[in-house]
């Protein structure tokens, strides 16, 4: 569950915390696209390295690394199966090159992840809520996405005990091969998903007992409004998009084997 | 026999749950475990069956140290009944449930199908045989859950809040047949906040604060004990309330048990002269 982790917000307040969610979400999807256009390691290492400031001013730096460690073993297959797949079509033979590509895409991934794990960590479910309505999404899904982001620790707990519950009756999931360590976990999914759409019926009688939806258009207690951070963050996030297009159309990367 | 030395445990968001406790439950005992939310009391009985190990110290099962073995071969002599039964249904029908440990646990098939059918009857869910059970009520579906366990018959029984959500039929059920499991010489341990139902069945207790063991003796003398039970957040039972009122009078103070109640009162009515 450590990848959860990296994506569970904590109550701790930083300039970052602050920053308006629609600027901050706006920044995480400029790394994104960033991230899509280049394909060359040194582009993207400057991207990997660009987080950290984000992180540290953040103090999500243990949180962080966690997610990161969560994503190390996907992020090691994709290495792998990129390595794999040129080498064996390209008739058994690979070059500095050929794997500079495949860290490029691992380090792609990387970004992705480290990028939105950032975002996650430091903007509260409630602040995600109001954003997404203030971005003119009906109210009904911005709490749907809310409460779905809300639910993933406790979810992540039920799980726990679901596994236990289903150990203590002698199911042993690390048995048996590939396929039978899958089919081993359906009677782990079924209560989960059972319990899961449960809960979501429960939701939706308490809400609607509480009023849910009386009136057409609701008040909210908290207001954003963006601040000098914000319109700072906007502007590094312009600047990051309009050097890397430039950087893109005019300039030429070197791939770092022909450094050497 | 559980034997649990001067165990410690953290959880991984390291709030420590268990801070040394140390507690001997002997084959074919009765044990309730009591304490407020939070005093470690689940957290202690899954030692018994492998699910958590010990930071520090060790738990011994029948001699076998729980970290050298599998929960698997744990559950085998110890079933656990979580408290809710949600969280282990899966299964199309209410046999299939059943069998599910079994076959886990490798037994031929003659042997499931009789021993599913023990269990069924038992806990009078035949009826229900082919149903889903999710088609079934909470309390049948509690029932469900005990019975999957019970079908395996695990020398020892450890059941997680089993009276919460029963009526009070149910829970009668729940009492003989914990006392039924007593004549076989089965070990039981219960986590429980029901007090009353503590009160009725009369077994050793067992009450935890934050993390450690504060008091263990008979039920008797501990849930009459007001300074104690308040230091746990429980309330007397009714009847220790009733006799802690009237120990004025001249009425002992120890009482919990419904029937000895009445032999007290009848007495004091003989020779009082009462109406």
């Amino acid at each position: 569950m450590s990848v959860f982790d990296g994506l569970r917000f904590r109550k701790v307040y930083s300039p970052i915390h602050n920053l308006d969610p629609r600027i901050k979400f706006g920044y995480v999807i400029a790394i994104f696209v960033v991230a899509i256009i280049f394909y060359q390691v040194i582009p993207l290492l400057v991207l990997f390295f660009m987080q950290i400031p984000f992180v540290l001013l953040a103090r999500v730096q243990r949180q962080w690394l966690r997610s990161l460690r969560g994503a190390a073993f996907l992020a090691t297959f994709i290495f792998v199966v990129n390595v794999a797949t040129t080498y064996f079509t390209s008739g058994y033979h690979l070059t500095a090159f050929n794997v500079e590509n495949a860290a490029a895409m691992t380090l792609r991934f990387v970004v992705l992840v480290e990028s939105f794990s950032v975002f996650f960590l430091t903007t509260s479910p409630d602040h995600l809520g109001l954003a997404l309505e203030e971005s003119r999404v009906p109210y009904e899904f911005a709490f749907a996405f809310t409460t779905a982001v809300r639910f993933v620790p406790v979810l992540a707990e039920e799980a726990q005990t679901i596994m236990d519950a289903q150990k203590a009756r002698g199911l042993e999931l690390e048995k048996g091969g590939l396929l039978k360590r899958i089919r081993n976990y359906v009677p782990v999914l079924i209560p989960l998903i059972v319990s899961a759409i449960r809960r979501s019926l429960e939701l939706a009688e308490a809400m609607e007992s509480r009023a849910w939806g009386a009136t057409k258009k609701r008040t909210n207690l908290y207001l954003l409004r963006l601040h000098k951070g914000d319109f700072g963050l906007l502007a590094i996030t312009v600047g990051i998009l309009v050097v890397a297009v430039y950087i893109h159309f005019f300039v030429h990367i070197p791939t770092i084997a022909s450094l050497f | 026999m559980i034997e649990a030395q001067d165990i410690r445990y953290s959880y991984p968001n390291k709030v420590e749950a268990l801070k040394g406790v140390s507690l001997t439950i002997k084959d074919g005992e009765f044990v309730a475990i009591m304490g407020q939310n939070g005093a470690g009391k689940s957290t202690l009985v899954k030692h018994f069956n492998g699910l958590l190990k010990p930071s520090q110290g060790k738990v011994l099962v029948d001699g076998v140290q729980t970290t050298k073995s599998s929960v698997a071969a744990l559950a085998r002599n110890v079933g656990f009944v979580f408290q809710n039964p949600d969280h282990q249904l899966f299964s199309e029908t209410v046999e299939e449930e059943i069998a599910f440990a079994l076959k886990n646990f490798g037994f031929q098939p003659e042997v499931i199908e009789q021993r599913v059918t023990w269990a069924l009857n038992l806990l009078s869910l035949t009826q229900y045989r082919k149903t889903s059970p999710f088609l079934l009520s909470g309390g049948e579906r509690k029932r469900v859950a005990l019975a999957s366990v019970l079908a395996w018959d695990p020398k020892t029984l450890i059941l997680d809040e089993p009276t919460i959500g029963q009526d009070h039929e149910q829970k009668e059920k729940l009492r003989q047949f914990i006392m039924q499991m007593q004549t076989q010489k089965k070990t039981v341990v219960t986590v429980t906040h029901d007090v009353e139902f503590v009160a009725e069945c009369n077994p050793r207790v067992v009450l935890m604060k934050e993390g450690k063991i504060v008091a263990d003796g008979e039920g008797k003398e501990i849930l009459t004990d007001p300074a104690l039970l308040e230091l746990s957040s429980i309330v007397l039972p009714q009847i220790a309330q009733v006799f802690t009122k009237l120990a004025p009078l001249g009425f002992p103070k120890d009482i919990i048990d419904l029937y000895e109640a009445k032999q007290i009162i009848l007495k004091a009515k003989e020779s009082r002269n009462l109406k």
